[in-house]
């Protein structure tokens, strides 16, 4: 207990940092998946090009070398701290992830609320995102809670880089102290403090949502 | 003037040819039923009037655009040329109610007191103005069909197409559907086209009948001249059947 009272301080600025880490990274990777998984539904076809490469591309290769692309090379071009460099490649990583979830949620939309928005003469953004989207997402949420817990453990990655998140601290508290079981068992239950309630919430969503369906 | 014109119309689905050198004209305020055996190209050729379905070939004129044109703005035309459906493919997120003023709203930017009273209007019109609330999945096949009208209706089209609008009903919702569009055709100057299978109601409304088969038409008659002295043997083995059942 005294390892955690004495290191206070770092823990929760770890804490803060994956916190944020966390946020922007689930903001856009939800706006730039649901981009994508709407270009890959779309009839023109290199935009459903475009949208299938990215998707690939970011989904098949490990999070570690995305980190490391934008922390070593990227940063020489626009000067990024590791927390940034970390935060854009969890984002980006995550956003392939997440456009797969919408785009399943989109196909599984009939397609009768397209053609029917259509003739009725709105575009196809507006029956997006007034007719189709708000019904896919209904369907896509337990897949996108998956990603959005992911997404929180996966921030780890950010200790790679300097980061300054749970898990650089946690190294740092575990190196100088000695005790790495102690020092993880409390980084591992900082980040239940953010997945357990995320966790909650997405299942309350869903329930709530199946009662108004 | 015509409001609706098929030149030389070819359609194909890869090799299949679904439409075959369609040429029609309908004019404005006509109501035309088209009528045939199922795969015979109706509903293909009633898509294609809102560009639902692409044409390969040939001029297709609907209130004086060509729709084969790639400079022609689907979406205009889509404004003054309402659908209905046989699956009704009402908004399954939205209230009857919204259902009728989401369209008038975004694509047309009527203010939303005159958007809700239209609305309410409308729904009166195919009686179901106490289910203004309810959502979709609470209404039945014949009221959802009738919501579908009333949402084509608000946006005020010059042509108003119906695809098989009654071929999903139980049969006791289908007269309430007919009695609606029999109301729309009566009262009023548009355009009607409608594929359906109720002859009863191509004889009491249409002004003209076609007949189509195999993606042709075979036949373009008066209502009256079609029903009693059809020039086409398909047509007259087609009516005995329908009609002896």
């Amino acid at each position: 207990m005294s390892l955690f009272e004495q290191n206070f301080s770092v823990f929760l600025q770890g804490f803060g940092h994956t916190l944020l880490a966390s946020i922007f990274a689930l903001v856009g990777s939800l706006i730039l998946g649901t981009i994508f998984a709407i270009m890959q539904v779309t009839n023109s076809r290199t935009a459903r090009s475009i949208g299938n490469i990215y998707v690939q591309v970011f989904r098949n290769i490990p999070l570690l070398i995305i980190t490391l692309f934008f922390y070593l090379a990227v940063a020489k071009v626009i000067k990024m701290t590791g927390f940034t460099a970390g935060t854009i490649a969890l984002t980006l990583y995550t956003s392939a992830f997440i456009a797969e979830s919408v785009r399943a949620g989109i196909l599984s939309i009939e397609a009768g609320q397209m053609e029917g928005a259509r003739a009725n003469g709105l575009t196809f953004g507006q029956a997006m995102r007034v007719i189709i989207l708000p019904q896919a997402f209904k369907v896509a949420i337990p897949s996108l809670g998956n990603q959005f817990i992911n997404l929180v453990k996966n921030s780890s990655i950010l200790a790679f880089v300097g980061g300054l998140d749970l898990m650089y601290q946690g190294n740092i508290v575990a190196a100088n102290s000695f005790d790495t079981f102690t020092t993880y068992i409390i980084i591992g239950l900082f980040y239940l403090v953010i997945t357990l309630p995320l966790s909650y919430y997405i299942q309350h969503l869903e329930h709530k949502l199946k009662k108004n369906a | 003037m015509s409001m609706i014109e098929f030149k030389n119309v070819q359609k194909y689905y890869g090799d299949f040819h679904a439409l075959h050198d369609i040429n029609l004209k309908i004019d404005a305020g006509e109501t035309v039923v088209l009528i045939g055996p199922s795969g015979s190209g109706k509903s293909t050729l009633i898509r294609t009037v809102n560009g639902l379905e692409e044409i390969e070939d040939g001029q297709l004129i609907v209130d004086g655009q060509d729709l084969h044109d790639p400079k022609t703005d689907i979406n205009k035309i889509r404004r003054d040329v309402g659908m209905v459906f046989q699956h009704f493919n009402l908004y399954n997120n939205k209230t009857a109610l919204e259902n009728i003023m989401l369209a008038p709203r975004l694509v047309l930017g009527r203010e939303e007191a005159e958007n809700k009273r239209i609305a309410m209007e409308l729904l009166e019109k195919v009686g179901l103005a106490d289910k203004a609330n309810n959502m979709p999945s609470a209404l039945s096949g014949g009221q959802k069909q009738r919501i579908a009208i009333a949402r084509s209706l608000a946006m005020k089209p010059k042509a108003l197409l119906f695809d098989e609008p009654t071929s999903a009903l139980d049969p006791e919702m289908i007269g309430d559907v007919l009695d609606v569009m029999r109301d729309i055709a009566k009262d009023s100057s548009m355009t009607l086209l409608v594929v359906t299978h109720e002859m009863g109601f191509a004889k009491a409304v249409a002004d003209r009948v076609i007949f189509m088969a195999d993606g042709r038409i075979l036949e373009d008659n008066s209502t009256a001249s079609f029903f009693e002295n059809p020039r086409e043997p398909r047509a007259k083995k087609f009516l005995s059947q329908v009609e002896h059942h």
